[in-house]
């Protein structure tokens, strides 16, 4: 494993009585998607922003690159790149131009002609910020990250807002960053994004990490154990259901009744042989392989989007 | 410095698309010309250039509101964010507002000296190089009182308050609207501690009577030094994002902007001839004026 270019140890921050960091610790390491996963107001962008310089832990120690963002000024900020949850540019600056205008503020600085391509802006080149849709905007607020060659990208919610297809989008780029070796940090709450995207996830919530690992780590937490979520006609008590063959775990969540299984055919036999006595009915039953929904669900007792 | 040049070409092409911008800076200006030269510059070939002075003062002090409203919508906006996550200061960010805002300025009070002289025969350009250097000094300080203002307000509407606060006194107690000698003594009294008062006498003095820089010295200083301060201050004051407080701190800095004018007002009460240069100015006017009296 390489060396970790971002070091967070036991952060903490506190906004009024509110308590947003409360001991968060990890490391980066270079060339490394690491993902911070959870629920709004868990703390990522409490996160996030002290590692951009924006704010100021109350205790706890930051470094990236070596240097402190508190204290290192211009020189930490030559070494970065971030996109903010929401980028805002004055409404009448053309893309070409605000590209050129962050690119002349740092020593080292990319081509902003071969940026446009890359981001597909090349058309919009002329076009006034106000004028630009929800992704093309996100894609210069990328663009602008990138225009100083930075050694650690930050990425907060980078696809939040965005329909589905420019999503998608959004996650090619940030694989072909992947395969330069850029080392980037992201804040995410999809599930889906931190499993595709992201070598390693810190999963947090209400200001401490609780869990860490490859997304293939954090998902043999629940090792051997399928996911079934069951809804029912009638509710009735989860007791019942956990005694069922094969399940190791049982929650109830919106309504519906999600059993971690050993032994999948056992649960579903035992399961409709129930229901039969209990005379009751299946609504909808899916069976998958555990996500790290489920292992957030394990942890905290809630959905991520809770 | 690359920084506030870079910054500084960047919003002027901002203010040259914005229609509110032009509107202030160009065309209000220029219907104040009209209405004060055109509507009080009549009765003698001096209340021309006398007139021009408040015209020229009044655009020079349009950068107080311009700028502290920009300042807040761009931290409103979170604009100021995305340029803090950049290696650019404070410093860098005001001075390229206020040297933007300069650089606009000066064409429009050339097109008003010009104005003056094909519609209304101006009979005199007076010292040039004071008008220039009164209103350079002008600009910065009343650009950076605009931006002090704007960093001690959280929203757009606390600043128009204070703004027009600041505005009218500036407006109506300094000369640049009512000349000084017709106001009651008190207001006369109250204005020399004003900043937009010295823009106003030393403008009327270096077109009417062409006086030097020397002797224009007092007027000078004021605006040299309220400008230093005032940028100074607007440094020290500067806040990248919205939800950041105003400080007691902060507030005590702001009001610490108006010490080199208090100290220069003292000065002036006791021993400066402001007072009596405008109103010898403005009985030569009243003479100028009077029937059969109106020759050079």
């Amino acid at each position: 494993m390489s060396a970790a270019i971002v070091q967070v140890e036991n952060l903490t921050k506190k906004y009024g009585a509110v308590e947003a960091l409360r001991g968060v610790s990890f490391e980066v390491h270079a060339g490394e998607v690491f993902g911070l996963l959870g629920p709004n107001g868990a703390g990522k962008t409490t996160t996030i922003e002290t590692l951009e310089g924006l704010r100021t832990p109350d205790s706890g120690r930051v470094s990236v690159c070596g240097l402190d963002p508190q204290r290192s000024g211009t020189s930490y900020k030559q070494q970065i790149g971030a996109v903010l949850q929401s980028t805002a540019l004055p409404e009448k600056l053309r893309v070409s131009e605000a590209l050129k205008l962050f690119a002349s503020f740092y020593s080292r600085r990319r081509d902003t002609t071969d940026l446009l391509r890359r981001f597909g802006l090349e058309e919009k080149r002329n076009a006034s910020y106000m004028h630009l849709s929800g992704g093309q905007k996100q894609r210069l607020a990328l663009a602008l990250a990138l225009v100083n060659e930075p050694k650690v990208v930050f990425l907060d919610e980078p696809t939040a807002g965005l329909d589905p297809q420019v999503r998608r989008e959004m996650y090619d780029i940030i694989e072909e960053l992947r395969r330069e070796n850029k080392t980037i940090l992201l804040t995410t709450h999809y599930i889906e994004e931190a499993e595709r995207l992201c070598d390693r996830v810190a999963i947090i919530d209400q200001g401490r990490v609780i869990a860490l690992g490859t997304p293939r780590e954090l998902k043999q937490r629940s090792a051997g154990t399928t996911r079934i979520e069951v809804r029912l006609a009638r509710p009735e008590n989860g007791g019942a259901l956990r005694k069922l063959e094969g399940v190791a775990d049982c929650r109830e969540l919106d309504g519906s009744y999600v059993l971690h299984s050993t032994r999948v055919p056992q649960t579903i036999v035992a399961l409709v042989k129930h229901l039969e006595a209990q005379r009751n009915d299946l609504a909808s039953l899916e069976i998958s392989a555990p996500s790290l929904e489920d292992i957030f669900l394990e942890l905290t007792g809630r959905r991520l989007r809770d | 410095m690359r920084n506030t040049w870079t910054l500084t070409v960047s919003r002027m092409r901002l203010a040259l698309r914005n229609r509110a911008f032009l509107f202030f800076s160009l065309v209000m200006p220029i219907a104040f010309f009209f209405l004060f030269i055109g509507v009080f510059g009549r009765g003698s070939r001096l209340a021309v250039p006398y007139m021009l002075a408040p015209v020229l003062a009044l655009t020079v002090m349009g950068s107080f509101w311009g700028l502290s409203i920009q300042l807040v919508m761009f931290r409103e906006q979170g604009i100021l964010r995305r340029f803090r996550l950049a290696p650019v200061g404070p410093g860098a960010m005001l001075a390229s507002s206020i040297v933007s805002n300069y650089i606009l300025t000066l064409p429009t009070i050339v097109l008003e000296f010009l104005l003056a002289r094909w519609i209304f025969h101006l009979d005199r350009w007076g010292n040039l190089w004071g008008v220039w250097a009164l209103v350079t000094l002008g600009t910065v300080t009343f650009a950076a009182l605009g931006l002090i203002v704007a960093s001690v307000t959280n929203t757009m509407q606390e600043t128009q308050v204070i703004n027009n606060a600041i505005w009218f006194v500036f407006l109506f107690l300094s000369g640049a609207t009512l000349p000084l000698p017709v106001l009651p003594a008190f207001i006369q009294r109250f204005a020399v501690f004003l900043p937009a008062t010295y823009l106003v006498t030393g403008l009327r003095r270096v077109i009417v009577r062409g006086a030097t820089l020397w002797q224009v010295g007092p007027e000078l200083l004021a605006l040299a030094g309220g400008s230093a301060v005032a940028f100074f201050i607007s440094m020290q004051l500067f806040r990248w994002e919205p939800e950041e407080k105003v400080t007691g701190r902060a507030k005590a800095w702001a009001a610490a902007t108006i010490v080199p004018f208090l100290l220069l007002g003292i000065w002036e009460s006791a021993h400066g001839q402001l007072r009596t240069d405008e109103q010898a100015i403005y009985d030569l006017l009243e003479q100028r004026a009077t029937p059969g009296n109106n020759t050079r």
